[in-house]
C-alpha cells in the first residue's frame, strides 16, 4: 500500500496516527493523543535546558507509542543500537521489507527544519517510508508535505547524544491493529488523564505543577532590564507554543479528542467538556500573548500579573478535570 | 480558538513552513488548520536564538564560540562528547585547548558537527 503523509500538530501522535492508518486502522491524531492519555503538565526545575527549567505540557516522549501499543495490542517492536552503522543497516533492511518505520531523532540535525527552530530536542518522532539511494523518504508529521533526508544527516539525528539520547531508536508494528473498543479505551484514558492532572503524588505534576510554576514566576525580578527574568518568561512560552505544539495546542488537541470520542461512542456530556477545554486553551494563549508583550516592552514587565494568570488557569483546569472524572464515572458501561 | 482566529502572521522563524493547529470551525467542530505562525512565537524564539548568538559573540575561545553556535551549553556538549563538565570547562581556555590531542579535538568536532580544522578558529 502506498504511504500517505498527514500534517499533524504534534509529532508523536501524528506518527502513530499515520502509522495506524497505513496499517488499516483509521485513527485520527486527536484520538491517538487522547486515548494514550498524553495530556499533562509538569514543571521540573531540577532538569535544566540552557540553565532554564523543563516545563512540559504533555506526557514524556514515548508515552503515546507505548500507551497505544498496550491499549490496542499493536505488537510494537522497539530497537536501539550501539553503533550507528548497525542502526542504519537495520533501518535499510526494514525498509526493504516494505515496513514503515518510526524513528526517534534530534530535531537539531534535521536539515529540512527551519534553522530558527532547530534546538537540541532529542525526542522528535518521524516516519521513514522508503529510500532512494542515499536519500530517505521521510514523513515528518509537523511538515506539511513529505520530505527527503540524506543518510548522513539522518544518522546524525538518530544518534545524537545527551538528555533523552535516541540511541538510534526505531519502532514498527508487527501485526495489523484490530478495531478497538473505543468506549472502554476512552473511559480508561479519561480516568488516567484526570488522575495525572489531579492526583499525582509529586506536586510538580498536574494542576499543582502549574501553581508551583506560578510561584516561581512571582519570585522573578520586576526590573525592565532584567534579561534573565525575561528569558525565563520567554522560555515558558517557548516550551508552550513552539517546542512540540504547545500548552494551548495540546489543550486544543485534547478537546478535539473529547469531541470525537463523544461522536464515536454517542456519549453526549463530553461535547460540553470539549468546549470548556477550548476556553482553557484560549486562556493559555492569552498568557503567552501577555508574556510576549512584556518581553517586547509593549506593556510593563510584571511577573506577578503572569503568575495570577497561571493560578487562574490552574483553578480552571482543576475544576475541568474533576468534572471530566465525574462524567467518566457517570458513563454507564 | 476559532478557525478564523488562527494566526497567519507569516513568522520569519517558520521560514515559510506552516504548522498544523486545531481550531473550532463554523460548525463547532475542531479541525486541523494550517497556520503561518504567530508573532508571540517569533518573539520568544528570536529571544532564545539571540541570547545564544550573544553568548557566541562574547565567547573567550573558539571552542566556546562553536559550542554556543551549535546551540549547546556546557552540560549538553560535555554529554555529547562524553567527558566530565569540569574537563570541558578547562578546555574552554584557549591555552589548554591548543594542547589537546587530535583524538579529543575530533570528538569535539564530531559532537558539534563541524570539521576539526574549523574548531580552532572563529568564522
Amino acid at each position: 500500500m502506498r504511504f500517505q503523509h498527514q500534517h499533524a500538530s504534534h509529532c508523536e501522535s501524528g506518527v502513530m496516527s499515520s502509522l495506524l492508518r497505513h496499517h488499516g486502522l483509521a485513527l485520527s491524531e486527536p484520538m491517538a493523543f487522547g486515548l494514550a492519555s498524553a495530556l499533562a503538565f509538569a514543571y521540573l526545575p531540577f532538569i535544566r535546558l540552557n540553565g532554564l527549567p523543563l516545563i512540559a505540557y504533555r506526557m514524556p516522549p514515548g508515552a503515546i507509542v507505548r500507551a497505544l501499543d498496550r491499549g490496542l495490542d499493536l505488537g510494537v517492536r522497539f530497537e536501539t543500537f550501539r553503533s550507528p552503522e548497525a542502526g542504519m543497516a537495520r533501518l535499510d533492511a526494514l525498509l526493504d521489507e516494505g515496513k514503515v518505520v518510526g524513528l526517534q531523532t534530534s530535531i537539531y540535525w534535521l536539515p529540512y527544519i527551519p534553522p530558527d527552530l532547530r534546538f537540541h530536542f532529542n525526542a522528535h518522532n518521524l516516519l521513514v517510508y522508503g529510500r532512494e539511494g542515499d536519500e530517505y523518504l521521510v514523513s515528518d508529521p509537523v511538515a506539511e508535505t513529505p520530505v527527503r533526508c540524506a543518510r548522513q544527516d539522518l544518522q546524525k539525528a538518530r544518534f545524537a547524544k545527551g538528555v533523552l539520547a535516541p540511541k538510534g531508536r526505531l519502532y514498527y508494528l508487527t501485526r495489523s491493529p484490530p478495531a478497538g473498543d473505543w468506549r472502554a479505551l476512552g473511559r480508561r484514558a479519561l480516568a488516567r488523564t484526570a488522575h495525572i492532572m489531579l492526583h499525582t503524588p509529586l506536586p510538580l505534576v498536574g494542576v499543582r505543577g502549574i501553581r508551583w510554576l506560578a510561584r516561581a514566576v512571582e519570585r522573578l525580578g520586576c526590573a525592565e532590564d532584567d534579561g534573565a527574568a525575561k528569558l525565563y518568561i520567554g522560555h515558558i512560552v517557548r516550551m508552550q507554543e513552539e517546542i512540540g505544539t504547545g500548552g494551548a495546542g495540546f489543550r486544543f488537541i485534547y478537546a478535539a479528542f473529547l469531541q470525537e470520542l463523544a461522536a464515536t461512542t454517542g456519549y453526549g456530556p463530553l461535547e460540553a467538556l470539549a468546549a470548556r477545554l477550548v476556553e482553557i486553551g484560549d486562556e493559555w494563549q492569552q498568557f503567552a500573548f501577555a508574556a510576549a508583550k512584556m518581553i517586547k516592552r509593549r506593556i510593563a514587565f510584571e511577573p506577578p500579573a503572569l503568575a495570577a494568570r497561571l493560578r487562574d488557569i490552574a483553578s480552571r483546569e482543576q475544576r475541568f478535570f474533576a468534572d471530566l472524572n465525574q462524567a467518566r464515572l457517570a458513563w454507564a458501561l | 480558538m476559532r478557525e478564523r482566529d488562527v494566526p497567519q502572521e507569516g513568522n520569519a522563524t517558520l521560514a515559510g513552513h506552516r504548522k498544523a493547529v486545531y481550531a473550532v470551525g463554523e460548525d463547532g467542530k475542531l479541525r486541523v488548520v494550517p497556520s503561518r505562525g504567530w508573532e508571540v512565537e517569533e518573539v520568544v524564539t528570536r529571544q532564545a536564538v539571540e541570547d545564544l548568538e550573544r553568548r557566541a559573540r562574547e565567547a573567550r575561545s573558539p571552542l566556546e564560540y562553536h559550542m554556543y553556535r551549535a546551540r549547546m551549553d556546557i552540560a549538553m556538549l560535555a554529554g555529547a562528547v562524553g567527558i566530565w563538565r569540569w574537563r570541558l570547562r578547562r578546555h574552554l581556555r584557549p591555552q589548554v585547548f591548543a594542547r589537546l590531542p587530535l583524538r579529543l579535538r575530533r570528538r569535539y568536532a564530531e559532537a558539534l558537527g563541524i570539521a576539526v580544522e574549523a574548531l580552532a578558529r572563529v568564522d
